[in-house]
């Protein structure tokens, strides 16, 4: 039994965004893996809850006439692991989802729970960073759409004014076409497991597959916050695929990246996963845009 | 016969339909629930409590505190009790405590109408605290100036002993020897059953009844009657179907206090359930041992002298105290002889949780670092790992004073060649010789000896009762429990065959009720199959004189010339069925001049032990680069005696060497050094290993049947776990040239040891 | 208790369990655990961890896995939830899967294996042909401490390939 103080039902997302309104104190429950498990723990207890988890428009993929892939926010891990849509053009975020905890938690986990509790080890997080994901805010005043960058405000803490919600997940064609990307996350075990750090790399390479048109590096729990290399990135874009630029992309890393000792990792550690990482999600990342490069 | 196939376990079915019972499952629904506070210090007295706020809480029953509870101390180890005062266990246990001795230690309860209004409550009992220094480590617990847990243990030492054999300080000064040191530590680690220790009592009848998730129902009911200060005949100890134990639960929990709150609101019925975070943070561990070894050896591998310096982390309460270490330090003298040696052995206080059993007892970490001193003697030896444990393992002769035993059989190579072949050893080790490049394979051998039961130094005894009905079937009662292991099953197989009867006939009563099951000491020491297994074979044999007595008077054949076969009374000269037990048993107990009831009950001693043993070779490939471990193949090939059930039995190993491998590169508790605060203390960041950290797991059996016992069988349970970190250890350090001296090997560990190896 | 508090603390869910329609008012502070066991008595589902890390207590809902600890019982109107106890036939009949972790002795103490089967079934009912690797991926999810998931991984492997009616490998696990 859940010490929650009351639970107000969305019907839709305008009924969300009024139940929100009317009650000011009341936090979103989406799938609640997360949520839930704070109200056990005591940091929520005593709370009153907005669940949006009925609210099944907000659920699914689908690409509009523009080649935007938007993934609805209530859309669970293990759907969008398997949609072909997410298959077929976001192969690194169909294998980032299916990184997250187990197969009942990827059935319950959001995408949009993902993002918007903030914290810097979400397994969706640093590989919608490395796509350039947009997100869709819908609140009182209709719809905004914020870059993922500009949504995290710091750890634990997102761009949601009183009265929004998430809605949905967005990429748009410029951002995954003709890109490739690869996501490794280093846990202590291999399932049921939180991230000690994830790194997700997107590239570009050239028609000849020979240099880098573009890259993107995310990363998380490299930071307080997800994040992007892009110093990095800008150093190499426009580079030979090489040994030689993966080794660059290995040190460059590191001048970015600003992981904290903890108990669950040194920094030391942490660092040296970034670089190490960085360099092997790179790798694959080329291998699967058709490029060649060895161990 | 049944003993030595493979037939289902006998709570198969029920447990495969979700309608077995577990002690929640029986609890009705409208029980006061009852939740403990516990402090957020390390080390402190509780000055004053105020309760006043929590009391108003809506749904709140009753607030109690650490000021309101019996002032007599209690012992909690799941061991025999003992008539000798200086062999009965450590009384320092308070239901709720005044002097608080590790983060979360209990210092109040809350009994309420449901969870919401006890966490409620808890929140608002105020606690003042006078805050001590504390010492989480055990040899800087020893040092002087410590804070002290204990005013009885002067530094802390709960117990120091010392073994010694031949001269040490003169063989030492033979010319020409190697000598060979080390620092093997292992970590605190949890039992991780899936079902948390939960308890609930209520009174009738002017008893306290509990019902509880325990492994030795007698001793909690023992424990209840000192903790509470009334006749232990007052108690009730109920023991359904538990969700696994592996020692944790051969301690006494929270039964004790759940039976006084239950006293406390009128013998209402009150539900403890710990938590998952409290099953971490507030049961037993597995003890952090520091062992340091020396030896001194000769080039050609043979053991001159030895020394062995044990620290046993024990933490704030005594639990099962110093027996932990002192059975590591048996092992060190025994699993490889030598004519010189030296130990001790420290068993301290800690200001964290109680260490107490755990799967293995103490053999998981001198086990650990036993075998893996004898690969690093390999390599100072530049020795084949393999060549050398095969000559200086205990060996086929070797006579053992103290347990009154013998190794009768060549057992570790027998075991060892069974284990090579498997895997492939010869072959492999000289191929991943001398690797380069970031990944790299490797491969490691480590064996094991156990004993079983704990005579001579506790009480073994065992009663068995049965009981015919007039179908033929018979009801088999015994104090040992099934908790998950499969003894059930076991004693069905052994009662079928001393019996005579049809295995489908036979019914053992798995729930043990202390009001009614005989004694019996519960699960523990891997011994169950050998001490109930005499209390079973003892108790069927008598019924078996007696059944053929009582038909003698309606077949007049002499008893001698009759026997029970497949549930028939048989006349043995001619094979005739002459009546089946079932009519045997109803026109005995209807005749109208002489009813006999069919019955037997006996109670057996056992004044013996037996050696088990075995081995575990595993096979890894380590991405240097990033830190990681992978296993590849590993085998554990053990000599328990004769199979009861084989395929119960291999299950038992599989089970063993998960448990072993989540200890070798996972497992650990981590302590936070400011505050003694348990960091980890959930399943998401307590790395036990899951099913995709496993791979095939292979199990094999060398079968030598054991002379001293009923069925030829002897300890299997616990000895699994132990082989299987040195086997990985040793492995590793064949991959990268890199020996670890701490367990877990995890990705922190390797990459620390790599770094500093210039590796990475 | 006040009207507005109880119409606040209370709802009624109905759903299908076992393949029955069931109605209850559940306080919506209940998890679906909470429902399942307390209302229900189908205590075929445990409680090993309530925060989703163990999976003792997985049920299925329209067909897919979940750990019941974790969702509302309010979540479960309109839902289709299937426990343990609804594997068996109408006379206690096992189903192939029950069946196999009793042959495979893929249970020991027994309280992880209601939630096991229930995943089982998931992927059996899937109708895909998975190795290993991707076996052990799915049943991930739960925690034994008891088996090694040796036998378990036994009993599912065993029982796909009967089901989609294909010889056994050799060498049953790599």
């Amino acid at each position: 039994m859940y010490d929650i103080s009351a639970i107000y039902e969305a019907e839709s997302t305008a009924h969300a965004v009024e139940l929100l309104l009317a009650h000011p104190e009341a936090k979103i429950i989406a799938g609640g893996s997360d949520v839930l498990i704070k109200v056990r723990e005591g940091r929520m207890a005593g709370c009153e809850l907005v669940s949006i988890y009925g609210l099944d428009e907000l659920r699914g993929v689908t690409m509009d006439e523009e080649g935007t892939i938007r993934i609805g926010s209530l859309t669970s891990f293990s759907h969008i692991h398997k949609d072909p849509i997410v298959k077929k053009h976001l192969l690194a975020l169909s294998d980032a989802v299916n990184m997250v905890g187990g197969p009942q938690v990827r059935a319950i986990g959001t995408i949009g729970g993902n993002t918007c509790n903030g914290v810097t080890s979400a397994d969706s997080a640093s590989t919608l960073f490395a796509y350039d994901a947009v997100l869709e805010i819908t609140g009182p005043e209709g719809i905004r759409m914020v870059p993922i960058e500009e949504f995290y405000l710091g750890p634990g803490k997102v761009d949601l004014r009183p009265g929004e919600l998430e809605t949905a997940v967005c990429i748009s064609k410029k951002s995954w076409s003709g890109y490739k990307g690869f996501y490794i996350k280093y846990g202590m075990r291999n399932a049921m497991e939180i991230a000690t750090t994830g790194c997700s790399v997107n590239v570009k390479l050239s028609q000849d597959k020979k240099t880098i048109r573009d890259v993107r590096i995310g990363f998380g729990v490299a930071a307080p916050t997800p994040m992007r290399a892009h110093g990095t990135e800008e150093k190499v874009r426009g580079m030979e695929v090489s040994p030689e630029t993966r080794s660059l992309i290995g040190d460059s890393v590191l001048e970015e990246v600003r992981p904290r000792d903890s108990w669950r990792a040194s920094k030391d550690f942490r660092l040296h996963l970034c670089k190490t990482m960085a360099m092997r999600a790179f790798t694959e990342a080329v291998r699967r845009a058709g490029g060649e490069l060895d161990d | 016969m049944f003993i030595g196939k493979s037939v289902p376990r006998v709570d198969a079915h029920d447990k495969a339909t979700g309608r077995t019972k577990y002690a929640d499952d029986l609890c009705d629904k409208r029980a006061f629930i009852a939740k403990i506070l516990h402090a957020p210090v390390a080390h402190a007295y509780v000055k004053s409590i105020d309760i006043s706020e929590a009391e108003q809480v809506p749904g709140v029953v009753k607030v109690l505190t650490c000021f309101d509870v019996p002032e007599q101390p209690f012992p909690t180890a799941g061991h025999p009790w003992s008539t000798d005062p200086s062999h009965q266990d450590i009384a320092d246990r308070h239901l709720l405590t005044r002097h608080v001795r590790y983060y979360g230690d209990d210092v109040a309860a809350v009994v309420a109408e449901d969870e919401v209004a006890a966490v409620r409550a808890l929140k608002k009992i105020k606690v003042e605290y006078e805050e001590l220094p504390f010492v989480l480590d055990a040899q800087e617990a020893m040092k002087d100036g410590a804070p002290l847990l204990h005013k009885k243990f002067p530094n802390n030492i709960l117990k120091h002993t010392s073994s010694s054999q031949g001269n040490y300080e003169e063989a030492i000064k033979e010319p020409g020897l190697i000598r060979v040191e080390g620092w093997y530590d292992t970590p605190t680690v949890q039992h991780c059953h899936i079902e948390n220790a939960v308890c609930f009592a209520y009174q009738e009848n002017e008893k306290t009844v509990v019902v509880a998730s325990t492994q030795i129902p007698h001793i909690v009911r023992r424990v209840i009657g000192q903790a509470l200060g009334i006749p232990w005949g007052d108690v009730r100890v109920i023991k359904p179907y538990i969700g696994g134990g592996f020692g944790n639960k051969q301690d006494v929990l929270y039964e004790p206090l759940c039976a006084w709150l239950s006293r406390q609101v009128g013998g209402r019925l009150v539900k403890l359930e710990c938590t998952r975070e409290e099953t971490f943070r507030n049961n037993r561990v597995r003890h952090a041992i520091h062992s340091h070894i020396i030896s001194y050896v000769r080039p050609d591998g043979t053991l001159v002298a030895r020394k062995l310096e044990a620290f046993s982390n024990q933490g704030a309460y005594a639990s099962h105290g110093h027996a932990i270490a002192a059975k590591g330090m048996g092992a060190f003298a025994r699993l490889y002889p030598c004519p010189n040696v030296e130990c001790d052995a420290y068993t301290v206080f800690t200001n964290i949780q109680p260490g107490g059993a755990m799967r293995s007892y103490g053999m998981a970490q001198a086990g650990f670092a036993n075998a893996a001193h004898t690969d690093d003697i390999a390599a100072a030896l530049h020795m084949d790992p393999l060549e050398l444990n095969r000559k200086i393992l205990m060996k086929k002769g070797y006579v053992d004073n103290f347990y009154k035993l013998e190794l009768y059989n060549d057992t570790f190579n027998q075991c060892l060649d069974k284990g090579a072949a498997w895997i492939d050893y010869e072959r492999k080790h000289k191929e991943y010789e001398h690797q380069t490049g970031n990944i790299r394979r490797g491969i490691g051998v480590a064996p094991l000896w156990y004993n079983t039961a704990v005579w001579p130094i506790s009480l073994e005894t065992s009663s068995c009762r049965m009981v015919v009905n007039q179908d033929g079937s018979v009801q088999v009662q015994v104090g040992e429990t099934e908790i998950g292991q499969g003894a059930d099953t076991a004693y069905t197989q052994m009662t079928a065959d001393t019996l005579g009867v049809p295995l489908e006939k036979v019914h053992v009563v798995s729930c043990q009720d202390t009001d009614v099951t005989p004694f019996g000491l519960g699960a523990y020491a891997s011994r169950q199959t050998y001490t109930a297994g005499m209390a079973i074979r003892g108790c069927a044999e008598d019924l078996r004189d007696k059944i053929l007595n009582v038909a003698y008077r309606y077949t007049r054949m002499q008893p001698y010339l009759m026997d029970i076969v497949d549930g028939n009374i048989i006349r043995t000269t001619d094979g005739r069925v002459l009546m089946s037990l079932g009519e045997l048993a109803t026109t005995a107990l209807y005749d109208l001049e002489n009813s006999i009831h069919l019955t037997m009950e006996k109670t057996t001693q056992i004044k013996s032990n037996a050696y088990s043993f075995g081995v575990c070779f595993a096979e890894v490939e380590v991405d240097i680069a990033m830190c990681k471990v992978k296993l590849l193949n590993i085998i554990n090939v053990h000599d328990c005696g004769t199979l009861i059930n084989p395929t119960l039995a291999k299950a038992q190993v599989e089970g063993g060497m998960s448990m072993g491998i989540g200890y070798a590169l996972s497992e650990c508790m981590l302590y936070d050094k400011k505050t003694g605060k348990l960091l980890n203390g959930n399943l998401l960041d307590y790395k036990l290993s899951t099913f995709m950290d496993h791979p095939h797991l292979e199990a094999q059996f060398v079968e030598n049947p054991e002379p001293t016992s009923a069925y030829g069988t002897k300890a299997l349970g616990e000895p699994p776990v132990v082989p299987v970190a040195p086997a990985i250890r040793a492995a590793i350090r064949q991959a990268t040239g890199v020996p670890l001296y701490n367990v877990p090997m995890n990705p922190h560990q390797l990459f620390k040891r790599f770094s500093e190896e210039g590796l990475i | 208790m006040t009207d507005a508090e109880v119409t606040r603390q209370f709802k009624q869910v109905t759903c299908t369990i076992n393949g029955k329609k069931r109605t209850a008012i559940v306080d919506v502070r209940a998890s679906l655990t909470d429902m399942l066991r307390d209302d229900y008595r189908l205590t075929s589902v445990k409680k090993g961890c309530e925060v989703g890390e163990c999976g003792a207590c997985t049920v299925l809902i329209d067909g897919e896995a979940f750990d019941s600890c974790i969702y509302l019982a309010i979540w479960a109107d309109g839902k289709d939830i299937i426990t343990l106890e609804g594997l068996e036939g109408p006379n206690g009949e096992l189903s192939d899967i029950q069946q196999a972790f009793i042959d495979e002795a893929a249970i020991q103490c027994g309280f992880c294996s209601p939630g096991f089967i229930l995943s089982a079934k998931e992927i059996l009912d899937s109708g895909e042909l998975y190795t290993d690797a991707e076996l052990r991926k799915l049943l991930s999810g739960h925690l034994c401490r008891c088996t090694g998931y040796e036998n378990i991984l036994r009993a599912v492997k065993k029982t796909m390939y009967k089901r989609l009616g294909k010889q056994l490998p050799e060498v049953l696990i790599e």
